[in-house]
């Protein structure tokens, strides 16, 4: 079932609901009242009281699904908009820049947006800063690549380099020679015989870099070493905690930013509003704001309520 | 061993035995499906052993803590050994050595020994006497590191952001009569922008106040001060709401991973 606001999820259910939403919804109303006032009354709470709630907060959207209306924010929007506009055949570079710890944020934007770079018949260039990046880049690629665009020829519409050891030091390379550092894909044929890298030597010859991480070397290093010294734009699709650190890059230096689970789902809502054969494939990112949402309601009432126990216990200990 | 002891962890086998052979038959189309059922269980194990450990410290959280601890271990050295000695050195050094590995041979550069030799000074480290050596390259490290990052940093961290701190206060501005009879208050509209640049503007201004000790933070000075640690808690704030949702984010992908691959509740 899909809701507009998370308001009206705590409000009215909406209409379809299954029971196991309503149960669920209850059993957390409920749990959460009984809190507000053990608060009240200063009992103390066992820490783990507190994990409960948010495992089932988490888990009643996973087993019922709860789904949001998403609407891409400018700060995403900027990122589908330049791939949009960007003439065919443009050369987009993908970086699968994270391990499996950070997939569930990474792996969806990364998703969408190789969707979005192939569905608008780019060249897409995919490569990895992390040695872990390279199994979750083949595993993507198969997944995705023979389903979904069966006509996609690998060397003439697409190419993967894969991984290679150097951090930083690979990009640092790559700015104003990238063969030097691949002299071949992943395949282990050379880039030289590849149509898809006709014509270029470095990444000033791409249209648009596109890097998913959340670590070291990452979005900072992309802006650091390629994006400015090469004026090359950048995007950034990184985990929750990196987002903030990203922002003060944007827009001058930063195109646009997918900052944790969210701007997965604000992308892949975008992706489904302009492409609707894609409505048909998973959209981990919008499924996964249900659980989100639910949580940080959770988390919220939990910081009231200490604010409401700390202020009764105040008053008490005024009391003569 | 004590009786509770033996009890749970007899317990915790049977169930995994269970859990195994129940997968195994669920996947009996898919190949080596009493394989596949075992990886599954043992994932959803670790998972489990490591959720432990928000009731009490315990022996399945520490087994899990040990494993995976000593999986990245093993990882990173062998991809260390084949991504960076094989790949990248030997074929520079040996095509005697490249050939065995079976690696593309290329052209010698004995500068090569260099970082081997650096490489073998790093571990020193293990010797009591020659301890000392392993400072080289470490100080070649600090200094390499150092160099490669100051321009990017003094770039795109310093100049660049002094920069795009530099924004105009009035954007498209046409006068009083036309900026209130256009008023918006869409994302991209004038008077948005506007208070966009003016909270860049005012931010940093006390941002970097509150953080100039050479004056006595009183009067306008100490107002701009608390305004700039306002705008640190505002940020603070920021970081935390996107740390509390990457933290969730992971939560949510374990919990699929035991309700859809391990116990198949979801499709």
């Amino acid at each position: 079932m899909m809701f507009d606001s998370p308001m009206l999820l705590l409000l009215t259910a909406g209409s379809g609901a299954t029971v196991g939403t309503y149960i669920g919804l209850a059993i957390i109303v409920l749990g959460l009242l009984a809190l507000l006032y053990t608060s009240i009354k200063a009992i103390e709470v066992d820490r783990r009281i507190v994990f409960l709630f948010i495992f089932v907060a988490v888990s009643i959207p996973i087993l019922f699904p709860i789904t949001f209306e998403e609407k891409a924010t400018p700060v995403v929007k900027r990122i589908f908009d330049k791939i949009e506009s960007l003439p065919e055949g443009s050369r987009i570079l993908l970086s699968f820049d994270f391990d499996p710890a950070m997939a569930p944020e990474v792996q969806p934007m990364a998703d969408a947006v190789m969707r979005h770079a192939l569905a608008k018949n780019h060249r897409v260039i995919f490569m990895s800063l992390w040695a872990t990046g390279q199994g979750l880049l083949d595993r993507t690629m198969q997944r995705i690549l023979p389903n979904e665009f069966p006509d996609k020829v690998d060397g003439v519409d697409f190419a993967s380099v894969g991984y290679t050891a150097g951090n930083e030091g690979v990009l640092n390379v790559i700015v104003s020679d990238f063969k030097k550092m691949f002299p071949s894909d992943a395949n282990s044929i050379p880039l030289d015989s590849l149509p898809v890298f006709n014509r270029f030597s470095s990444c000033k010859d791409l249209d648009l870099v596109v890097t998913f991480g959340g670590g070291k070397p990452g979005a900072k290093e992309w802006v650091l070493f390629v994006g400015d010294k090469a004026n090359v734009p950048v995007a950034v699709g990184v985990a929750a905690v990196v987002a903030p650190q990203m922002y003060p890059y944007f827009p001058n230096q930063v195109l646009g930013i997918m900052g944790g689970i969210k701007g997965a789902a604000e992308y892949e809502s975008e992706l489904i509003k302009h492409y609707p054969q894609f409505a048909e494939q998973p959209t981990p990112g919008m499924v996964m704001m249900g659980p989100q949402t639910l949580a940080h309601i959770v988390i919220i009432a939990f910081i009231v309520f200490g604010n409401v126990a700390y202020f009764f216990g105040r008053r008490r200990e005024e009391k003569p | 061993m004590k009786k509770t002891s033996v009890i749970i962890l007899s317990g915790v086998v049977i169930l995994f035995l269970v859990s195994w052979l129940v997968k195994g038959a669920s996947l009996s189309g898919e190949e080596n499906p009493y394989l596949q059922g075992f990886l599954t269980t043992f994932a959803a194990f670790l998972t489990l052993a490591v959720f432990s450990f928000l009731y009490r410290d315990n022996p399945f959280y520490k087994f899990a803590e040990h494993l995976f601890v000593g999986a990245s271990a093993a990882y990173w050295m062998t991809l260390g050994f084949w991504q960076t000695l094989v790949k990248k050195l030997i074929p520079k050094l040996s095509d005697g050595l490249a050939n065995f590995f079976e690696v593309p041979t290329e052209e010698h550069s004995y500068w090569y020994f260099l970082p081997v030799i650096l490489g073998l000074l790093l571990l020193m480290r293990l010797s009591k006497k020659g301890g000392w050596l392993s400072r080289w390259p470490l100080a070649f490290i600090v200094g390499y590191t150092a160099g490669i990052n100051f321009v990017g940093y003094l770039r795109s961290d310093f100049v660049k952001q002094v920069s795009s701190t530099f924004v105009p206060l009035l954007i498209d501005w046409q006068g009083v009569g036309h900026f209130f009879s256009n008023f918006s208050l869409a994302i991209d509209g004038q008077f948005v922008m506007m208070l966009a640049n003016v909270v860049i503007f005012v931010g940093v201004l006390c941002g970097l106040v509150y953080f100039f000790f050479s004056k006595e933070h009183t009067g306008l000075f100490g107002t701009a001060s608390r305004v700039g640690i306002w705008i640190l808690m505002i940020t603070f704030g920021a970081s935390f709401g996107y740390t509390v949702m990457g933290r969730i984010s992971l939560l949510v992908g374990r919990l699929t991973f035991l309700f859809k691959d391990w116990l198949g509740l979801i499709s």
